[in-house]
């Protein structure tokens, strides 16, 4: 025992004194604030002066993150880019927490209906593995307040997730292609869902994964997206 | 994309110890918001500085060094509390007058201690003496540990905390007198 140590007393802060939990959010606004303090050093600087803008464009994003509450930031944006955020954060989180999937197969015909009965609508699951992009599963999600299916794919390192919900005509036009937060986001919409794809993948690979995926949901499901 | 993996290698090694971190400002600056503010600061300085740190260790001392220094900046700034203190002086004046007052050491465990109350006397400790409290009791740091963290020498450590304690005993005392 060591002389030094007050045993009583240990016991008694040890369990009457507060260890505050960091509240919930404050991980996800650090773990946004670092990828955005990453993204310009992960661009391709064309030139030196333009390598000199990202300089001060990323000493710009610090000052905002520092000294802007995300409130203000937010409000500043558009409902699209406020879209994207929110759908880039679903994406860190899903990497950080190590829940990236609640269903995890790569196979679609044990993915597509494990959302039944947790969704009201069925989301277009392809299996792209020939083309280099494998299902790892799906899970539920929660995207500008709405639930919303993600499923996850992966091509060599990279995670992909693939939001999809059905229209909503409060909803924003997903962009066809824009970059959050150092992620590449690309989104469209069909005539019943719509799509959100966030990786960290480069921006020509993962249009190409939009491309299959696309054209394989039309495929899949012209009329009837649940007969899978 | 080698940024992507220093991001990666940060968050594996960084973000589990939030919890760890937040406590710590949030005991030292005694406010939510100002906690999550500091705390969210010292993570981009972190973020910043993570190649000066060796991948093979425990980051939680290094990261909380970071998270206490931010908060002490953040103190010293606002004029908050005077976290000046002479060891010396500190340690010795009122140590025996401490002891006469707590009825021996079953005492503390016969009574029935509020959790508000134990809370209220931590925080009467100036935030040097609340610090390693905090970091002995509820973060089960080692003296080595405490010692990174805070940047004195493990005797030092030692000290502030005997006399963290002998502070704490007296308020727990008179927390209860006021009953």
């Amino acid at each position: 025992m060591d002389p030094h140590e007050d045993t009583e007393l240990s016991a008694i802060v040890k369990m009457q004194a507060d260890r505050h939990a960091a509240p919930a959010g404050l991980r996800d606004r650090i773990a946004a604030s670092i990828r955005q303090a990453e993204a310009p050093s992960r661009q391709e600087p064309k030139s030196p002066g333009w390598r000199q803008w990202l300089n001060l464009g990323a000493a710009f994003a610090m000052g905002v993150l520092v000294s802007v509450t995300v409130v203000h930031f937010l409000s500043a944006t558009s409902a699209q880019e406020r879209l994207a955020q929110d759908v880039v954060s679903s994406h860190v989180r899903s990497l950080m927490a190590a829940h990236l999937a609640d269903v995890a197969s790569s196979d679609r015909h044990t993915v597509k209906p494990w959302f039944s009965g947790k969704l009201d609508f069925s989301p277009p699951v392809a299996d792209l593995a020939q083309a280099g992009f494998p299902l790892v599963g799906g899970r539920l999600d929660y995207v500008g307040g709405r639930p919303a299916a993600a499923l996850v794919y992966q091509h060599r390192q990279h995670i992909i997730n693939v939001f999809v919900w059905p229209h909503d005509t409060r909803a924003p036009t997903p962009p066809a292609a824009l970059e959050a937060q150092g992620f590449n986001v690309i989104g469209w919409e069909d005539k019943k869902m719509q799509f959100w794809l966030v990786s960290d993948l480069n921006a020509s690979d993962l249009q190409a994964f939009a491309d299959q995926l696309r054209g394989a949901a039309i495929a899949g499901s012209p009329s009837a997206p649940g007969k899978h | 994309m080698s940024g992507t993996d220093r991001t990666r290698r940060f968050e594996a090694a960084v973000l589990p110890h939030l919890d760890a971190a937040y406590n710590l400002a949030r005991w030292l600056l005694r406010d939510e918001q100002s906690a999550q503010d500091v705390v969210q600061e010292a993570y981009l300085r972190a973020f910043r500085f993570f190649d000066g740190f060796r991948g093979n260790e425990d980051a939680r001392p290094w990261l909380l060094s970071i998270v206490r220094n931010s908060c002490f900046t953040w103190l010293r700034e606002r004029g908050r509390e005077p976290i000046e203190f002479d060891e010396e002086r500190d340690s010795e004046q009122r140590d025996p007058a401490l002891y006469e007052a707590t009825d021996g050491p079953e005492r503390l465990l016969e009574r029935k201690l509020e959790r508000a109350q134990v809370n209220a006397a931590v925080a009467t400790l100036t935030p040097l003496f609340r610090e390693v409290l905090i970091l002995r009791e509820l973060e089960a740091m080692s003296y080595d540990e405490i010692a990174q963290v805070v940047g004195i020498p493990v005797g030092t450590v030692m000290s502030r905390l005997s006399r963290a304690r002998s502070m704490l005993r007296t308020a727990l005392a008179a927390a209860d007198k006021e009953d």
